[in-house]
């Protein structure tokens, strides 16, 4: 398999719930074309038997105290929204 | 006043506010005034709310007067990066997505600041989302290097870089996930710390990478690095990936020493592609090592030198599609207003609210976690990460830091790189793997090129050896004059 000559910048861009118009699909179809061929090295690389690594330090779990905290109020909640109503985020309607 | 006070470092101005030579009011109208008279060349600021830095101000005078002083901070003005939320303050990261967010709390490293009677000055511009190497990639146009205004001051912290260099305050915060610290350090002739992965709360930072991440300061002096590192560290119930650690006094063991030291020089980082002038400044800075009776070693980091950005632009760009995907227009950020069906106000809200670089990074951070790749790509970059850290670990069995430039170059003109993410990508080659192992690392200046640009001189901690590299930093700067050197603006 070759990846990086079948990046598929349409069905991408629909997974991220990105729009893009046809000429910056171009555009990122030619550099991401250019960056994964710049990665496909890391093929070099013998990785057998290594464990994956997805923190910066070696800590796999962590519990937190089960206690109560404040959180926000109302006009904390919504200070940041697009639209509001009645205490309540307006959304788009998604039931017909 | 002005000019005598807006080059100082932390501990001279906290000196000054002690003796009452200055106050924390004057102080702060010296620091607005110097910003009024240069941020039309230099832009380091996407906002700044001056009558609450000077009520804040006069609060810590009364505090003084009172002999109820909360300690070397109070009445010291500290600009944050835009990704780091100040209460009743804006917080953009640059992007019209956020352009009229307010923050609704303080990150965990502003409560600190506060408690420790910081004076909250401005919020600095960056990089979109921190993507980026220069502060072009900002919605709100880009930033200068106060030492040439046709050059860029680094990214992505390069408002707070380009704000300390240019005298509009004596400290920043920054963040770095692949270097955006080190390298606007390195670029502007300032200190910039990145600690030990875990060591601050990332609690209020927005996120980019989250297992990057680490929030840092930009600095005169390395002094002022670990004085700011003593207030801001230190476990966080709110960030479950910082770590209960010991801290060490900084401040008090800068002047210690315990044994020779032994510095590791990896090779592969003194290779083609690095700029001669810079070359020599940091040969230089081993040379004034070894006469202070340090124990150089060459060392060899081949997996890093190769592969570290590769892994880097994989998991930082596959954690940034996730990170952003909250982004979506419906509890906060820019809401398209063009159409109104559920999904196709996600996909517009986002085409509208990022800039170029972050949607490419999306677009490539969901390529490579999407089925069919995720194991060709994202995981086979975390099994080389694992590779990564195990190299400078076992480098670390026999040296206490290692030393290296911080750049390849020093800093480069607006334009001359944006075109062209790789190019861009590549700058990074010194500092990324730091941020892939979670190790801490500083940039302290080191030389000027002939062009009058600054070097930065890269010192790589053993991870929570922050106290250690913060000591090998200091007793360079205390043998040199770099750091009282400023730029003409």
């Amino acid at each position: 398999m070759n990846p990086s000559a079948d990046i598929n910048i349409e069905y991408v861009a629909r997974l991220a719930r990105l729009a893009l118009t046809a000429a910056e699909q171009q555009k990122l179809s030619q550099q991401l074309g250019d960056i994964l061929h710049y990665v496909d090295k890391l093929k070099q690389v013998d990785v057998t038997g290594i464990e994956p690594m997805a923190h910066g330090s070696p800590v796999f779990n962590v519990w937190g105290a089960d206690v109560i905290m404040a959180g926000f109020s109302v006009d904390q909640a919504l200070q940041n929204a697009p639209e509001q109503r009645d205490d309540s985020i307006v959304v788009p309607k998604i039931v017909e | 006043m002005s000019a005598s006070v807006i080059f100082k470092s932390v501990a001279e101005l906290s000196a000054l506010l002690a003796a009452k030579s200055i106050s924390a009011c004057e102080l702060m109208q010296a620091f607005a005034a110097r910003t009024t008279a240069v941020e039309g060349r230099v832009h380091a600021f996407n906002s700044r709310d001056e009558a609450g830095a000077l009520s804040l101000a006069a609060a810590s005078d009364a505090r003084r007067a009172a002999g109820q002083t909360r300690g070397p901070l109070d009445g010291i003005p500290i600009g944050f990066k835009d990704v780091i939320a100040v209460e009743g303050q804006p917080l953009t990261a640059s992007s019209k997505m956020l352009a009229n967010f307010i923050s609704p709390y303080d990150a965990t490293v502003t409560t600190k600041l506060k408690m420790a009677g910081a004076i909250p000055w401005g919020r600095l511009n960056l990089d979109e989302f921190a993507m980026g190497s220069s502060t072009e990639n900002s919605a709100f146009g880009a930033t200068a290097n106060p030492w040439d205004l046709t050059r860029v001051p680094g990214g992505s912290s390069g408002g707070s870089a380009a704000a300390v260099a240019a005298g509009e305050m004596p400290v920043a915060l920054g963040s770095d996930t692949g270097g955006s610290i080190r390298q606007p350090a390195a670029f502007c002739g300032l200190v910039g710390l990145k600690p030990t992965y875990g060591l601050v709360s990332r609690y209020g930072l927005a996120a980019f990478a989250s297992s990057l991440d680490q929030i840092g300061t930009l600095t005169r002096t390395v002094g002022d690095a670990a004085q700011m590192l003593k207030i801001i560290a230190g476990h966080d119930a709110r960030d479950s990936t910082s770590l209960s650690t010991v801290m060490p006094d900084y401040s008090a063991a800068l002047p210690k020493k315990s044994r020779p030291w032994r510095i590791g020089v990896p090779k592969e980082f003194f290779g083609p592609g690095l700029d001669a002038e810079i070359g020599a400044a940091v040969q230089q800075a081993l040379a004034f090592y070894r006469s202070a009776g340090a124990e150089i070693t060459e060392v060899s980091l081949p997996l890093t030198a190769e592969y570290a950005i590769a892994v880097y632009y994989l998991i930082a760009t596959a954690e940034a599609s996730s990170n952003l995907a909250r982004y979506d227009g419906i509890r906060y950020g820019h809401r398209a207003r063009t159409t109104t069906d559920a999904i196709s106000i996600y996909a517009q809200s986002r085409a509208e609210g990022f800039g170029e670089e972050v949607k490419r990074r999306i677009i490539l951070g969901t390529h490579v976690l999407s089925s069919g790749y995720y194991d060709a790509y994202y995981l086979r970059a975390q099994k080389v990460r694992a590779l990564i850290r195990g190299e400078f670990m076992s480098v670390f069995q026999n040296c206490d830091v290692l030393l290296s430039p911080t750049t390849p170059t020093a800093a480069f003109k607006i334009g001359e790189k944006s075109a062209d993410p790789l190019a861009m990508y590549l700058n990074d080659i010194y500092t990324i793997g730091v941020n892939l192992a979670g190790l801490p690392g500083i940039s302290l200046p080191c030389g000027f090129t002939t062009g009058g640009l600054p070097i930065g001189l890269q010192i790589i901690g053993q991870p929570f050896g922050e106290a250690e590299m913060l000591t090998i930093a200091h007793t360079y700067e205390q043998g040199h004059a770099w750091h009282t050197k400023y730029p003409n603006l």
